[in-house]
């Protein structure tokens, strides 16, 4: 009896891909987009998990993919921490997006601290999402981080170079944001093979 | 069982042994004139090595080479028994500091609050240890029973008048806090312990001996009140660390800093208040002090924390020259609001508060790294938003698009293969406060694909300026 609970364990906490398709379990953090969260395993950003977003440049959709889930996120009450952003975050647009304001705090450090303080709030599980733009991260910082996420059970964002898809990652998910045409590929997912197709992003 | 008196038998030796890192070494604390210094107090391993109390220096010297001395300061050891007389402030508004090297106070009253005595004792007793200070403690009826107990015994709790005048009988007259000539004299009386003296007729006494004697007696049996006069705990808090050598570097000097935060943080919670901004005093040999402060957005007395946050700020400090001394000032105690805690948590590993982690995060990286976002109702993009938290939700903005990325400053756009896709629309603002603007903004796309908003001051040619990304 004791194997056959094993079991369901493991086919429940998608680690086990069955290659039949069934009907994804229904994830806490939707992405808000209908089409990547089909595709995903966990239907949607992977729990206390670190996601990595990778695109060629600035400008292409890279927020658009987390605002509805910041969005649910600040409505709940939760803290959303962005470390060290390249730009200010205009007000207007995030408010726009129905990011509760009051629930942002912008922390602003250089490369090294911000690893550092990226780090701390992760580990301090006071925050829902905690938002971070590494330019020197090698796999063990993004490990740290990764470990970082899974103890204090928060959601990691990182937004990186799309160069970086050539070295291998310690995400749970990673995703390439493409401008021309604009989509999102998925390059790698936890708990089940990286769906090959790439899915459109609806642009402005 | 109402007053408790916590004797501290080294308190000299116990308050310069407790700044040193390695308490095991020998040290020995020196008294005297210059031309003869003595051995006033030796620790356990000065004595094994054959050091006593009373020795003269240049003995001491000729027995053993090597050993820490520090200057046995009567002023100091007044100051620690004030600062142990505002530890124990937490626990009783009745502290007195009657007598030497020792505190008295009621606990009658504080049971209730720190539980039943056995369990009160533990928790005095591992405060004490953390503190790093040896002590003996008794419980009795009344204080100058207390006091005289503790001379003979430690963790003793007498409950009634009854078993108190059972404790004190075999008490050995010397050992009974009488006056040392009425001792003697009742010594070779041929008498050895309390119960004998206790015995004697009273108007024999009174005959013989002075008034105070039968004043100390009554007293001892609750007869007579003690009269004792209560601490006071101080407004500020400055206690300062002599170091007997030059430190170089910030890690010689967490070890006093843990010390100073350790006790900082046991005053405040005597004085059941917080602390919100404190300064560290470097202290150097020829040069003025560095003065490093620290500063909170709320009070706290966690002393981990208070430790965290000043070792960080520590840490970014550069100093010129050596560090001889270190002194913890905290003058701004406001009251303590405890954070409330939520019994059903829907997150069950918080470790840290949001409060803590902001203070742990601002502590390394600033003041000002730290901030909210608002919405300022100005068209302006520049002005459109503060780096403050609105205490109210913010009002519903009308439906018009902006980017979600604001460039720091605009930067020049080359045209080639720049897409306009909507505009322009104008933003013209700003007339009152001199920084006047006139642009036509558009919403572009470059050729890599990436939208952004770029504008063209009207009236001007220079170009089309990028200010921000629709990411």
């Amino acid at each position: 009896m004791g194997a056959v609970v094993a079991l369901d364990a493991l086919f429940n906490g998608g680690r086990v891909w069955k290659g039949r398709p069934a009907a994804p379990p229904a994830s806490v953090h939707p992405t808000g987009l209908a089409a990547l969260d089909a595709v995903l395993p966990t239907g949607g950003w992977p729990e206390s998990a670190l996601s990595e977003i990778l695109m060629a440049k600035d400008g292409v959709g890279e927020l658009q993919l987390v605002l509805p889930t910041l969005a649910r996120l600040s409505a709940a009450g939760e803290r959303i921490v962005l470390v060290a952003p390249p730009y200010t975050p205009y007000p207007h647009a995030w408010q726009n997006a129905g990011v509760d304001l009051r629930q942002l705090t912008v922390v602003r450090a250089e490369e090294r601290d911000a690893l550092w303080a990226v780090e701390q709030c992760l580990r301090s599980g006071s925050c829902g999402a905690v938002l971070c733009w590494p330019r020197k991260a090698d796999d063990r910082a993004l490990r740290r981080l990764q470990v970082a996420a899974e103890t204090g059970q928060t959601l990691a964002f990182a937004w990186r170079a799309l160069s970086d898809a050539l070295n291998a990652s310690p995400a749970a998910l990673r995703l390439a944001v493409d401008a021309r045409p604009a989509q999102v590929r998925v390059l790698k997912c936890r708990g089940g093979l990286a769906h090959p197709a790439p899915i459109a992003l609806a642009g402005y | 069982m109402r007053w408790v008196c916590i004797v501290f038998p080294q308190l000299a030796l116990d308050a310069v042994q407790r700044m040193h890192p390695t308490p095991h070494e020998p040290l020995a604390l020196l008294a005297g004139t210059p031309q003869r210094r003595v051995l006033q107090t030796v620790n356990a391993a000065a004595h094994a090595l054959g050091l006593r109390s009373g020795q003269s220096l240049t003995a001491a010297h000729a027995l053993v080479k090597t050993f820490a001395c520090a200057e046995y300061d009567p002023v100091e050891i007044e100051r620690w028994q004030q600062f142990l007389a505002a530890w124990a402030y937490q626990f009783s508004s009745q502290v007195s500091v009657f007598y030497p090297r020792a505190l008295l106070f009621e606990i009658e009253s504080s049971l209730g609050l720190f539980g039943p005595w056995p369990r009160f004792e533990a928790r005095l007793r591992k405060e004490l240890s953390e503190l790093g200070f040896r002590h003996r403690i008794v419980a009795a009826p009344n204080p100058a029973a207390a006091r005289v107990l503790a001379n003979r015994y430690d963790g003793l709790a007498v409950a009634d008048d009854h078993a108190l005048m059972q404790a004190l009988a075999p008490l050995p007259i010397d050992r009974a806090g009488l006056d040392p000539q009425a001792a003697i004299a009742l010594s070779r009386m041929g008498l050895r312990s309390l119960a004998q003296v206790q015995a004697l007729p009273r108007h024999t006494l009174a005959r013989r001996f002075d008034a105070a004697l039968l004043k100390h007696l009554d007293a001892l049996s609750g007869q007579r009140p003690l009269a004792l006069g209560f601490y006071q705990p101080p407004d500020r808090f400055d206690v300062r660390i002599e170091l007997n050598y030059d430190v170089q570097s910030h890690q010689a000097l967490l070890f006093p800093l843990r010390r100073l935060t350790g006790d900082l943080s046991a005053f405040l919670c005597g004085r059941d208040s917080g602390v919100q901004r404190f300064a560290l005093h470097l202290e150097h040999a020829q040069a003025p002090d560095s003065v490093i402060p620290v500063g909170l957005l709320s009070a706290e007395r966690e002393a981990p924390m208070l430790f965290e946050l000043a070792r960080g700020r520590l840490e970014q400090v550069q100093v010129t020259s050596p560090v001889r001394g270190v002194r913890l000032v905290a003058q701004d105690l406001p009251v303590f609001v405890p954070q409330r805690q939520d019994l059903f948590d829907d997150r069950p590993q918080q470790t840290l508060p949001w409060a803590q982690l902001r203070e742990r995060l601002r502590a390394r990286l600033g003041d000002e790294a730290v901030h909210g976002l608002r919405f300022h109702a100005d068209h302006r993009p520049e002005c459109a938003w503060q780096a403050a938290t609105d205490k109210n939700p913010c009002p519903t903005l009308n439906n018009v698009q902006r980017p979600g990325w604001l460039l720091a400053e605009p930067t020049l756009l080359a045209e080639a293969g720049v897409q306009i896709l909507k505009g322009p629309e104008r933003i013209e603002s700003g007339w009152w406060d001199g920084a006047d603007i006139r642009r036509d903004y558009y919403l572009i796309q470059t050729r890599a694909g990436q939208q952004g908003w770029a504008y063209r001051t009207v009236g001007q040619c220079d170009g089309l300026w990028l200010q921000g990304w629709f990411a």
